[in-house]
């Protein structure tokens, strides 16, 4: 793709090619302005659907977020700290898989294993251990369940070179169904596993989910360290950019899938740990409710640095409940605001196209170097 | 790279007009905001997509409307902790003084919030746990359905006596089919009472149940549907919540008794009569005694008599001859008490006439039979608790399937 054909003949009308030559300057302020038209077309359709005033409509997504954050409550400022925290704590997990070019699509199943996990322990084991018992015992089963679930699509790329994308695809939907199983069991009478009330998160400072931002801090740092100065993050590295080359130097590829598919998987029962036992305290087969998809996507924006991704997905997260809330104001469905973060991920996502690659056409070569 | 510059600029340039209007209508809109006497918070299941859920919203509309409150919504929330940081947005966003909730399984969530917010008050519809919880703002209401469903019954009683009447089908053959959700109490009920109504104009007929395992799933509503139309039901009713089963009884022009309100428009042909819970009276009853510092009975049931139970216009294309005037007299009987659904003189449970019966109307884990419910030799539906507790399996009633959960 990178090189341009010097022949003139069946040259086709445009094509598409890759640039490194952007600074890195311009390409945060490309961003930036991706974000700031993305916000606006928000605004504006929104302003269309509810003829409310583009003020007005800030404003409530401003408080929907935020609640009464400027009169002293932080009651919704944690809410939505939470809700970054999940997603970051899924694009952590992915990252090392698909900076291996593992395509791991296999995050919503994971989580769900690891909060199954969860939910079984603080049931059957509720009343029997003591409380930092019960709380380790929960921590080391949601992340042996993630990492199982993990490492199976893992263990069969690695020995047969099946297609991960599918065989995680698919193992979602097991585990879906296997959740949807435990609560007919656990639930009884009704579909609905009530609230467990053992190995719960500690409430710090009457605030639920502290110790949910706290865990995921720790995990952002530590993958940013992991990714860019550990010996096994350039191995990953390595393996993503060519296997052939990691064969070459000496790395055992299979090995490095295996390991870094353990990590991802963990990371992602982890999650369903937060999500059980910091936060929901029961389970359903809507626990992650798509955020595992989300996240690729939160992956791939943050260019692979935790860092970005962070950013990316107090982004994303703002509008999601941002624009959920303006469409409860106006008595509109739900699905609205389903629609509008989809269109500006889609924004954002072309946005990155615009970055690394540009357009040329035919019998225009001035324009090509701007 | 000029051209760049361009573009930026016009970006910029436009992102600066819209802070502008931002913050111009940011100060509009605090103005405006002023605390209002009373807020609603209104937590639902799913949209206006789904029969149930427009019925309440429809309520919630009209009773604050007329109550002059103002009112917030989410829709969309699932059984889960979700409810529980919906009711907490509409309390510190919305700034609401009751929090209603409009699903069974949203009750648990319910009242972690309310223990949360002891100040402001929480009603949740079909829930069954406000009267042993001890938790003193928080409510439980349901209404006495299986009175509608009674009366709905008897309209499809009647029908069923024309259908044998003009020779379309023989006494033996009148078999209604009804596509319930789950197996639960509160669809047992309503379908017994719907039996019982319909067994009450026409002694010989039966009836065959299937049950979906969800509130709201239009295709297998329609499989249901359409399976018992083939299995020989003459007749169709359900308790579900989508348009499933009445377009697959549209389509097949087998007559439909309805729930949650008419479906008279997409169902011109086949529609009967529609019984449903109108919320209206019981949620201007709680915003009353919010404003006037009263306690909300922890566990409320809506009748015929407060305008809890109603039935849409009869559909006179599709029903019976002389149905209206029926259910009027029959709605007279069950106001005097003349009438009670489910008393024992009008069915059998295995041959024989049932005498006592223990209910589960404590909520408990283990499901525990608690209250009996036969007094005088009728078994008194929503007396000990509002939420609908008849789970007896009656003769005359086969259940194709069961399904008591995902």
């Amino acid at each position: 793709m990178a090189k341009t054909s010097e022949t003139k003949h069946r040259e086709p009308l445009f094509h598409v090619v890759k640039r490194d030559d952007m600074p890195e300057w311009k390409a945060w302020l490309i961003r930036a302005i991706t974000i700031l038209v993305g916000f606006l077309f928000v605004g504006i359709l929104s302003m269309a659907v509810t003829e409310k005033s583009l003020g007005d409509t800030y404003n409530i997504m401003f408080t929907g977020v935020f609640g009464r954050l400027l009169e002293g409550s932080t009651t919704m400022l944690w809410k939505y700290l939470q809700e970054i925290v999940i997603l970051l704590c899924l694009a952590l997990a992915l990252t090392p898989a698909f900076k291996m070019k593992f395509w791991n699509c296999g995050a919503e199943g994971q989580a769900l294993m690891g909060g199954l996990a969860s939910i079984f322990c603080m049931i059957q084991f509720g009343e029997k251990l003591p409380y930092p018992v019960l709380i380790i015992v929960i921590a080391v089963t949601s992340i042996l369940a993630g990492a199982v679930w993990g490492v199976i699509p893992a263990i069969f790329k690695a020995l047969f070179n099946t297609n991960e994308t599918l065989f995680t695809l698919m193992m979602n939907y097991i585990a879906t169904q296997m959740i949807a199983y435990y609560v007919y069991i656990e639930g009884g009478g009704s579909n609905v596993i009530n609230p467990v009330p053992y190995g719960n998160f500690p409430v710090v400072g009457n605030n639920d989910y502290f110790v949910n931002i706290v865990i995921v801090s720790v995990i952002t740092v530590f993958m940013f360290i992991y990714l860019k100065y550990s010996k096994q993050g350039y191995e990953i590295s390595v393996v993503g950019e060519s296997q052939n080359t990691a064969r070459y130097i000496g790395i055992n590829v299979k090995k490095v899938i295996i390991r870094t598919m353990l990590i991802s998987g963990a990371l992602c029962g982890v999650t369903g740990m937060l999500l059980v036992a910091g936060k929901d305290h029961t389970i359903n087969t809507n626990l992650v409710g798509g955020q595992g998809f989300t996240a690729i996507l939160m992956s791939w924006l943050g260019q692979f640095n935790p860092f970005i991704m962070v950013l990316m997905t107090a982004i994303v997260v703002f509008l999601r409940l941002g624009v959920a809330k303006v469409a409860d104001t106006s008595l509109l469905n739900s699905s609205f605001s389903e629609i509008i973060v989809g269109i500006v991920i889609l924004m954002l996502v072309a946005c990155e196209f615009f970055i690394h690659y540009s357009v040329k056409f035919r019998h225009n070569k001035k324009e090509v170097k701007a | 790279m000029k051209k760049l510059a361009k573009v930026l600029a016009l970006c910029l340039a436009i992102s600066m007009i819209a802070l502008c209007f931002g913050a111009c209508g940011g100060t509009k809109d605090q103005d405006e905001n002023k605390p209002a006497d009373l807020k609603v918070g209104f937590i639902f299941l799913h949209d206006e997509q789904s029969t149930y859920d427009k019925n309440f919203m429809d309520a919630a509309k009209a009773a604050c409307e007329e109550m002059g409150v103002e009112y917030a919504q989410k829709t969309q929330i699932p059984e889960s902790k979700d409810c529980y940081d919906a009711a907490v947005e509409l309390i510190e966003v919305d700034g609401c003084d009751i929090i209603f909730a409009d699903s069974f399984g949203h009750e648990s969530f319910l009242i972690d919030a309310a223990k949360k917010y002891p100040e402001v008050q929480f009603c949740h519809a079909t829930g069954t746990q406000a009267h042993t919880a001890g938790v003193a703002n928080f409510h439980n209401a349901f209404a006495s359905i299986y009175e509608g469903r009674y009366l709905a019954g008897v309209a499809a009683g009647l029908k069923l006596n024309e259908m044998i009447d003009a020779g379309e089908i023989t006494a033996d053959k009148a078999k209604m089919g009804y596509v319930g959700a789950f197996t639960f109490a509160e669809v047992m009920s309503g379908y017994t009472s719907f039996y019982l109504g319909a067994k009450s104009v026409c002694p010989t007929v039966t009836m065959d149940v299937k049950f979906t395992g969800s509130w709201y799933d239009e295709q297998k509503e329609k499989e249901a549907a359409q399976a018992l139309i083939t299995g020989g039901c003459v007749l169709i009713s359900q308790h579900a919540d989508s348009m499933g089963a009445p377009t697959a009884c549209e389509t097949a022009g087998v007559p439909n008794v309805s729930y949650n309100g008419s479906t008279l428009a997409a169902c011109p042909n086949t529609f009967i009569v529609s019984s449903r819970i109108d919320w209206t009276p019981y949620f201007k009853y709680m915003i009353e005694c919010v404003q006037n510092g009263k306690a909300i009975d922890a566990d409320w049931t809506g009748t015929i008599e407060t305008g809890s139970v109603v039935l849409t216009d009869v559909n006179e294309k599709a029903a019976a001859k002389g149905t209206k005037e029926k259910l009027e007299e029959v709605k007279g009987k069950l106001l005097d008490g003349s009438i009670n659904v489910f008393d024992t003189a009008n069915f059998t449970v295995k041959g024989e006439k049932l005498t006592t019966y223990m209910a589960d109307v404590d909520t408990d884990a283990k499901f525990e039979k608690d209250t009996e419910a036969i007094e005088n030799g009728v078994f008194y539906e929503s007396k000990h608790r509002s939420a609908p507790y008849f789970d007896v399996e009656i003769d005359g009633i086969t259940l194709l399937d069961r399904n008591y959960g995902e």
